[in-house]
């Protein structure tokens, strides 16, 4: 930590939050909102003399409520930087100044009541995301008392009662009467591994060793003391875990195959029954201990939503956030240029965090070291004499890439390549079909689906499915062998706002039974909002199906995202009764109608054509 | 001269079927996939293999551009977002450029998902086949614009991960800007008393 502190390369900025982030790999512009301190950092000695003149108490969250501090105060002895702060919502106030004491006092005169936050833009070229994780709040397991009882305590509250740091400075107590307890409980896989809707159904990965970790530090502090660990499976998978997990049960410390249904408290000693099914001997067993442990596990961020979205990450089924891929690029993510590190990812202990964060570190290098990178040539571009300067293109853009047109002057839009990230929502939405999407044209597009509907055409589910989600949940269903039936023929485009209206009718003119256009959820889309055009593009055909007399219920939306192998699978079956429901009358009837309808719109284009013409010569 | 340049480009495709050990073949009859691939138009050359992404498998791609002067490739084998690099750079290094490869999903989206319906994902494989050599037909080179890199970079919370990769990225030379949202930097592990499996200190 210190030599973050004193690393002449390293800008610390504490107490800030990013704002906003534009760009692409190699030039990201991101704003950081520093948030007003009302100590100036760089001034303040830490000489502590605010604090001891504050008269606000307040729980103090680092020793998590067991101790109080002051509203002017410093996290921890050893923060960095090592600089108090003001919290405004605890301080008596300052306008007008109702207390004023800390400033008084300070020699530096570095306390400002009037400091702001303040938005620094910053320029780079790689990010790497390591927001961390939070542990799960054991409330909701109501069986174990935790809100009811207090000698129940969770496993952060253990670290700083065990800690010299900590508010009893190391003597290992009690909250109900701080007496040293002679027995002790752990009660894992609390929010873990939980089948029953509470808590989370992974393994959070680090609890069994962390409470391996509990009893020796307890069998080294306290010799003598009784330990038990209710576990359904102790996960001592690392190296040298296996030999820390030994050494506990050499000290004695006794590990109980169950999980415990309940624990009651006797109100006149306040030491705790539990009541368990040993499932190695399958007698129910009842364990008077004067204090229980829970063993809580780790999740996602709750506060994690806005960088995730800044960064356009997706995240798996857990919560965490998903890699590039899960095995061969553990800590790319999608986006390239953005790295993750750390429980951002998934539970991880130390030793894994550091690895990681090392390994993103040498991804980030790569890029970094290069100097320069190629980007993938899938932008779009502009025919300017098609253009009729509607300027829908600029505002369907999610990266404003787009400089709006002007007709006065007639003056069509330019696309900013370097800015374009490739979604082709322009190219569909544009009405003149005056852009083009590189590498994803519609000539490209309609050979795929001509060539798909060519044999058999009634047979089969043609699929509009997205690069980043739907696509990749299909590749996540077949490494996870899922088997759905054969119908499906897949296109893939980088987003579903790529798919053009034109590409839907084509297919239904050429017999496609259903067709079914999928995408990212809404909050996933990795180009922002490009999605919410699929969505009013999927409407407005939907009305026009409706109007033509075909049922709209033959143009599908599925948002599925990365992790959504599972739902791929059971779209692809449930679809199967659909497509199997449309009757080749239906069909024909359909491709009929929309045989007229193109040749009615052909017509009408060319009769205007001909009177601006017209219009011209005259 | 003027001629040669306007008419239009006689196409030469080539297709690989990949059997993927048995990962595609176990499913897949790669052989009638590529007898089949063999009866589409402008498709010049064939060719099987056991792992298409391997040395000699790329090294058969390589050597059917040179020798049937291939314009074209279509790779039949797994997810494009595993070895669509791979393959992108292989005819790249054939003088093709990237942009004229296409790759067709057979093993992610056929025959890892349908293992029990051998003849249907047959089917299914021709049909995507047909769709990727389509595709290969109207495929256009393109260049790729290369951007300089801002040599300075951004690392998101400052616990022991992100205090890790920022110090890594800084020893190593480079500008490190590090946004801690709470007022120290530490995270959880601050909070911790001793860690696992060192019994140490955690700050």
């Amino acid at each position: 930590m210190m030599d973050v502190g004193r690393h002449p390369r390293i800008e610390l900025m504490t107490f800030s939050e990013v704002e906003s982030v534009t760009g692409y790999v190699g030039n990201f512009q991101v704003t950081v909102r520093k948030k007003a301190r009302y100590v100036d950092a760089s001034e303040c000695t830490a000489c502590a003399e605010c604090s001891k003149v504050c008269p606000v108490a307040v729980p103090d969250e680092y020793q998590q409520g067991f101790s109080s501090r002051k509203a002017i105060y410093l996290p921890f002895p050893q923060a960095v930087p090592s600089a108090y702060i003001l919290n405004m919502e605890n301080c008596l106030g300052n306008n007008p100044i109702a207390c004023g004491k800390c400033a008084e006092v300070c020699e530096k005169k570095c306390i400002n009541y009037d400091d702001q936050d303040e938005l620094v833009k910053i320029e780079v070229g790689v990010i790497i995301t390591a927001t961390g994780m939070q542990v799960y709040d054991p409330t909701e397991y109501d069986e174990y008392g935790y809100t009811r009882y207090e000698n129940v305590i969770t496993s952060m509250e253990f670290e700083r009662l065990i800690c010299a740091g900590g508010p009893t400075e190391g003597h290992f107590i009690r909250p109900s009467d701080r007496r040293a307890p002679q027995t002790i409980g752990f009660i894992q896989c609390v929010g873990s591994r939980s089948r029953d809707g509470r808590g989370n159904p992974y393994c959070s990965n680090i609890c069994c060793m962390n409470t391996v970790k509990d009893t020796l530090l307890l069998c080294d502090h306290y010799p003598g003391i009784e330990a038990k660990v209710f576990y359904m499976d102790i996960r001592a998978f690392g190296k040298g875990f296996e030999d820390l997990y030994m050494r506990s049960k050499e000290e004695g410390v006794r590990y109980i195959r169950g999980i415990p249904g309940e624990v009651i408290e006797n109100p006149d000693t306040r030491n705790l029954t539990l009541t368990v099914e040993n499932t190695t001997t399958g007698r129910l067993e009842k364990h008077e201990l004067e204090m229980i442990v829970l063993s809580q596990g780790v999740i996602p961020r709750q506060d994690g939503d806005s960088i995730r979205k800044l960064l356009t990450l997706s995240t798996t089924s857990d919560g965490f956030i998903m890699e590039s891929h899960p095995k061969l690029k553990p800590v790319d993510a999608p986006t390239r240029g953005i790295y993750l590190a750390g429980c951002v990812e998934s539970p991880k202990d130390v030793k894994d965090s550091v690895t990681q964060a090392s390994a993103a570190a040498a991804r980030a290098s790569i890029l970094l070291n290069a100097g320069k990178t190629k980007v993938e040539a899938i932008t779009s571009q502009i025919d300017t004499d098609k253009c009729n300067y509607c300027g829908i293109c600029a505002k369907v853009c999610p990266y404003n890439a787009i400089l709006a047109p002007d007709r006065k002057a007639e003056k069509a839009p330019i696309i900013i390549q370097a800015a374009c990230a490739g979604c082709g929502a322009c190219a569909a939405e544009c009405p003149q079909d005056a852009i083009t999407m590189r590498h994803f044209t519609d000539e490209q597009m309609m050979a795929q689906i001509e060539a798909i509907l060519e044999v058999e055409p009634h047979k089969h589910l043609l699929t509009f499915a997205c690069n980043w989600c739907s696509y990749a949940g299909g590749d996540d269903a077949g490494t996870a062998r899922l088997q759905y039936p054969t119908t499906c023929r897949l296109i893939r485009t980088m987003c579903s706002g790529r798919v053009d209206e034109k590409f839907v009718w084509h297919a239904f003119r050429l017999g496609a039974p259903i067709v079914l256009v999928s995408g990212c959820h809404f909050s996933d889309c990795h180009y922002i909002s490009a999605v919410r055009w699929t969505q009013k593009r999927m409407d407005r055909m939907w009305n026009k199906l409706d109007k033509l007399g075909i049922r709209p219920e033959r143009l599908r939306l599925e948002w599925i995202s990365a992790a959504e192998g599972q739902k791929f699978a059971k779209v692809m079956r449930e679809i199967e009764d659909a497509v199997k429901a449309v009757t080749t009358e239906e069909i024909e009837f359909t491709m009929k109608v929309l045989a007229e309808e193109e040749a009615k719109n052909k017509a009408k284009k060319e009769k205007r054509k001909a009177k601006a013409a017209a219009e011209v010569t005259a | 001269m003027a001629n040669e340049l306007t008419k239009p480009e006689e196409l030469r495709i080539g297709v690989f079927v990949c059997e993927c050990g048995l990962n595609i073949a176990g499913t897949i009859d790669c052989a009638a996939v590529s007898e089949y691939a063999r009866t589409l138009d402008d498709v010049a050359v064939v060719v099987q293999n056991k792992y298409t992404c391997a040395d000699p498998g790329q090294n058969e791609i390589k050597k059917a551009i040179r020798e049937h002067n291939l314009n074209r490739v279509v790779v039949a084998s797994c997810t494009p977002k595993i070895h669509e690099p791979t393959f992108r750079e292989c005819v790249a290094d054939a003088g093709l450029n990237p942009y004229l490869f296409e790759m067709v999903n057979i093993r992610e989206q056929c025959s890892w998902v349908h293992q029990n319906e051998k003849e249907k994902a047959t089917e299914k494989a021709k049909d995507l086949i047909r769709s990727g050599v389509a595709r290969a037909r109207v495929l256009e080179a393109q260049t790729e614009a290369v951007v300089p890199i801002t040599k300075a970079a951004l690392v998101v919370g400052g616990g022991i991960a992100g205090i890790q990769a920022a110090l890594d990225l800084a020893d190593g030379g480079h500008q490190v800007y590090l946004v801690e949202k709470e007022p120290t930097i530490g995270g959880i592990m601050a909070a911790l008393d001793k860690t696992y499996p060192t019994m140490d200190c955690s700050i």
